[in-house]
């Protein structure tokens, strides 16, 4: 081999060793690097405890109760599996809405219930005109009218 | 009879063809940047969820590809720089450096402003966002290495060694959406699905994306050009083209 190649070859052998012991490093550290925590994990404690965390899942459909007269809301978080009830005080985000995505700041209380101080919308990858997301929506719609006939 | 490839491997006869190509690369880059901003202000609709706000896809996507694009585009550079000596790479590498740089800190200065309103905050420490940073810190890392030592040649091998080194994160930026729970959103746009995006609007984004390249290559050849003069200012062949431009 002549010296030049032979360089090549060590740069590309550590380039890989660098990539396989990044890969067993994140590998390690998965749990840390887990931004929030769905239902079924925290049902199934493998969230933190005492500790603040953030769930995330979609807000139930029909879950979200105001209360009059303060900006207290209580709504629900599921993953379609679990679902964990949550109260929040304060300002909540523009794609805040049923059945979108929702990631929580807060600590579950001993009553079950998750008081967060933070609420941030977790946004979806779809991006369409009005228009098309309505011609969706009837078409799910007449799908499961067809289904339970 | 094949080209000689090798020819354009000289600073020198790169030098005048990059001369050559920048003219095209600009009218490129000026044509796709009107009909992509065109596109995407007046033609695309709002979207259903995120009305107008949504338009951040056309500075914020092109601008974080070129970020991570650039950075491999580097570090290869870099790479063949540090294996075979050859000069033109590594001033290949520098060149790139500063725009890499500059279309991270787009991206995730636009993502702020978009995050503000749509997640409710500016900034969170999930892995898309925090990997994103990383590589700004790697491009820094690179240009003030490269900017501490005198000798070019050592600074171009230590330089390479960062830039290869980093290259790790690229994969890692890119895949955080699917291997972590993240805020950010899955990609919309990827080779092996259908794109998640109305027609318009995926018109508008790749027109910016393409703009976003021959920009690119616009601002990195000129850097270039720069980066060989100062380089090769005691050649005979750089002594002549002072002569030739003071004659002028």
């Amino acid at each position: 081999m002549k010296p030049r190649h032979k360089k090549l070859a060590a740069i590309v052998a550590g380039v890989t060793a660098l990539g396989v012991a990044s890969i067993l490093v994140l590998n390690a550290f998965q749990s840390n690097l887990v931004f929030f925590f769905s239902p079924t994990q925290v049902m199934a404690n493998e969230a933190p405890v005492g500790k603040s965390f953030r769930i995330g899942g979609l807000v139930e459909m029909g879950s979200i109760q105001r209360e009059d007269g303060s900006t207290t809301v209580r709504f629900a978080v599921t993953d379609t599996a679990e679902i964990i009830p949550v109260i929040y005080t304060g300002i909540l985000p523009d794609l805040f809405k049923e059945g979108k995505g929702v990631v929580a700041q807060g600590k579950l209380s001993d009553n079950g219930i998750f008081e967060a101080d933070e609420v941030l919308a977790k946004h979806d990858e779809n991006y369409m005109p009005p228009e098309a997301a309505e011609a969706l929506e009837q078409a799910a719609k007449a799908q499961k009218a067809s289904l339970t006939q | 009879m094949a080209i000689n490839w090798f020819k354009y491997s000289s600073p020198a006869s790169f030098y005048s063809l990059a001369g050559k190509m920048i003219p095209i690369f600009v009218f490129l880059a000026v044509v796709l940047t009107i009909a992509g901003l065109y596109v995407g202000f007046f033609v695309a609709p709002t979207d259903f969820q995120q009305g107008e706000a949504y338009r951040i896809i056309f500075i914020h996507v092109p601008a974080a590809w070129m970020s991570m694009f650039l950075y491999v585009i580097m570090a290869v550079w870099a790479g063949i720089g540090l294996a075979f000596n050859t000069r033109l790479s590594s001033m290949m590498a520098t060149a790139i450096a500063p725009t890499g740089a500059m279309f991270t800190f787009l991206a995730l200065w636009t993502g702020a402003l978009w995050g503000k309103p749509m997640w409710g905050t500016w900034w969170v420490w999930d892995a898309r966002l925090t990997s994103e940073l990383i590589l700004l810190f790697l491009y820094i890392g690179f240009m003030s290495l490269q900017a501490a030592i005198d000798d070019p040649r050592r600074a171009d091998k230590a330089g390479a060694i960062i830039a290869l080194v980093g290259v790790v994160n690229i994969p890692i930026i890119y895949f955080s959406v699917q291997w972590w729970n993240t805020l950010h959103q899955g990609a919309s746009v990827s080779l092996n699905q259908a794109p998640a995006m109305a027609t318009t609007m995926l018109t508008g984004m790749m027109i910016m994306v393409f703009a976003s390249w021959m920009y690119s290559i616009v601002v990195i050849l000129k850097r270039v050009r720069v980066i060989i003069l100062e380089r090769e200012s005691h050649t005979a062949w750089v002594a002549e083209l002072r002569k030739k431009e003071a004659a002028r």
